[in-house]
């Protein structure tokens, strides 16, 4: 069972993290745990130009130069728990729709006219509503058309996820929010995402069921963010320890204004958030990272090709939204409003190519009655 | 000349067309590295769109398209990704890559063989991805493959050929061409593949990810071009200590 230790232990990592430290990590092939904090330390702060090479350096010769793009799509704004800094928090007064099978197979259908590939399945926490029977045929309708399908929904168990595995989703993203549990506390007002522990064991259930990509992160604005890097860094290391098949992915999302008015606790300044990356990806050479339309279209164009592999377009977080672009109910009021084509062409632009299609259903065994048959097309 | 199964090639450094800044870039440093063979991921491309953005810069006619199945994790994965290769247009050539391991991508030998063995079957022409294992090298043999493609170093590392010893075995054992694949990083790595008798080598991260790759695709393919005139001119053996040019053998004790 994977453990984090509290934040004032974590703390102790940082004591002697010196300039000598961040330069000897730079030039370390495998940082480690006490390499990730020197990265992440005041000092390397003060260094920043030099992490960037570094991330840059390790990104272009194990990803290419390239950014691969996928889109979400929002089925429900539906929530049983009560989090602080959530525009779908339960008592939040917004309007709540969960899209029905047609509805979200339309929503689904427009972005791949924008030539979306992979789509991310997103939800509030509310299984009553959409739970994984919704999922199974939502997938069996859609995994013709993309090359990847993954979710971002309520915490299930392996057998469950299992059987989404054996549907067609390939990835499943799990945010533990904060790794600081005091914070996690306190954020977390009601229902079962309250449950600090049985959240951390999540990521882990979901590789166990075979998913391919296992996606973690925090949510950034909560705690200290050199903390939370350093607990995503043992979050990492643990799951690679663990489930060795299974490619893992870090989210980097920086709180956004949502319905509630949450205020960040702490603030996470853009110098802040392109340490945390280049520290991550320096410590962890082979993880995908994500970088999504939190962000605004300047800062996004600006890290390309320095850490982050996977760029979310064109997104819309409200259920609905693609059909409807002017409905109200978001999960957090999205920065960057380019459109698909326009993100590509920025890429492009940066002498980078935005790879649309890095999958394939047919690496899934297809259930009865899907395409394939065992021998090629059916 | 090299053949495989039953193509010839002038070219023995073989390309990918994976991590380029643009399909563009791809094609124009496929072409400058004489290539006549092509490595592409089934998965990133869409056989069936004749808009594939990889597939539209490539000219059938003069490349030899290579499939390959990167992203299985085993053998069931691998052979149905040949089979739509095969159903979607692709041909009979595959480069079997089965990588459970996402994050070294180092292949795995059991599921390799298995796959092999039974795309064999199937008529395909077979160039397993493999780590540099000789028995596992005679192995894929016996059950037919057409070429073996052991790593120099585990893919997108750039470097060199780690696995020499073990290469040198391969080689010698060879009763297919040995194409030495992944990890070489610079053109002298390729060289050195040449140098020690491999067939042919395939390069694509060096290229791909290189500040001018249209420049680097040249120059691997020099590196390849010398090592294997190297190769054929003889080179001389290796030696761990010093030894005189003109030895004074000393033999005179022998009856004529």
């Amino acid at each position: 069972m994977f453990e984090i230790p509290s934040f004032q232990d974590l703390q102790k990592y940082f004591v002697d993290c010196g300039p000598h430290e961040v330069n000897r990590t730079l030039e370390s092939e495998h940082p480690g745990i006490t390499g990730l904090a020197a990265l992440l330390s005041p000092a390397a702060a003060e260094q920043l130009p030099a992490l960037a090479a570094r991330s840059a350096e390790i990104s272009s010769l194990r990803f290419g130069n390239i950014i691969q793009i996928y889109a979400p799509l929002y089925l429900s704004n539906y929530c049983v728990n009560r989090c602080a800094y959530c525009g779908f928090s339960a008592d939040n007064k917004i309007s709540r729709r969960v899209l029905t099978l047609a509805e979200a197979e339309k929503e689904a259908l427009i972005l791949h006219e924008r030539d979306i590939q992979h789509i991310l399945l997103v939800s509030g926490e509310a299984p009553a509503r959409l739970g994984v029977d919704y999922l199974v045929e939502l997938v069996r309708r859609l995994r013709d058309k993309f090359a990847s399908i993954t979710i971002e929904i309520q915490p299930l168990e392996t057998e469950e996820y299992r059987r989404l595995f054996a549907a067609g989703i390939t990835g499943v993203a799990v945010y533990q929010e904060t790794y600081d549990r005091t914070t996690y506390d306190e954020v977390h007002l009601s229902g079962g995402k309250r449950d600090f522990i049985y959240r951390l064991q999540v990521p882990a259930k979901a590789a166990a069921a075979g998913m391919r990509e296992v996606g973690i992160g925090a949510l950034l604005g909560l705690a200290d963010w050199r903390l939370e890097g350093l607990a995503l860094g043992l979050h990492l290391a643990w799951l690679r320890r663990h489930y060795w098949q299974t490619a893992l992915t870090v989210s980097f999302p920086r709180l956004c204004y949502a319905e509630g008015g949450f205020k960040a606790r702490v603030d996470i300044s853009e110098h802040n958030l392109s340490q945390l990356i280049f520290a991550l990806r320096i410590f962890d050479h082979d993880v995908g990272l994500l970088l999504s339309t939190r962000e605004d279209a300047r800062y996004r164009n600006g890290m390309i090709g320095l850490g982050p592999t996977r760029y979310s377009a064109g997104s819309s977080t409200v259920p609905g939204g693609y059909a409807d672009p002017e409905l109200e109910g978001e999960q957090f009021s999205v920065g960057d409003r380019r459109t698909v084509k326009q993100v590509c062409l920025d890429i492009r632009g940066q002498g980078f190519d935005p790879v649309r299609k890095d999958w394939d259903a047919v690496f899934q065994k297809p259930e009865d009655g899907c395409r394939m048959t065992d021998d090629g097309y059916g | 000349m090299l053949t495989i199964a039953d193509r010839t090639f002038t070219s023995r450094l073989f390309g990918g067309t994976g991590k380029f800044a643009s399909a563009q870039v791809m094609k124009d440093a496929l072409e400058a590295s004489g290539s006549e063979m092509v490595t592409v991921a089934l998965r990133r491309v869409d056989l069936q769109n004749p808009e594939d953005d990889i597939m539209s810069m490539l000219n059938r006619e003069k490349y030899l398209f290579l499939p390959n199945t990167s992203g299985a994790r085993d053998a069931d994965e691998a052979v149905r990704l040949a089979r739509l290769a095969r159903a979607s247009g692709g041909g009979n050539w595959l480069k079997l890559e089965v990588t459970p391991d996402p994050r070294t991508l180092l292949p795995d030998p059991v599921e390799t063989l298995q796959a092999a063995e039974r795309l064999v079957k199937e008529d395909f022409i077979v160039l397993p991805y493999i780590n540099a294992d000789p028995i596992l090298a005679l192995r894929l043999q016996d059950v037919g493959v057409a070429a073996v493609m052991p790593l120099g170093s585990p893919i997108g590392t750039n470097q060199g050929i780690l696995t020499l010893a073990q290469v040198e075995i391969i080689i010698e054992q060879a009763r297919v061409p040995v194409v030495v694949d992944a990890g070489l990083g610079a053109p002298s790595h390729a060289a050195q593949a040449m140098e020690l008798g491999a067939d042919a080598v395939l390069v694509n991260t060096a290229i791909a990810v290189a500040a001018d790759p249209v420049a680097m695709a040249r120059a691997f393919a020099l590196g390849v071009e010398a090592g294997r005139m190297a190769y054929k001119a003889g080179l001389g053996r290796r030696l761990s200590r010093a030894e005189p040019s003109s030895p004074e053998i000393g033999l005179e004790f022998l009856h004529s």
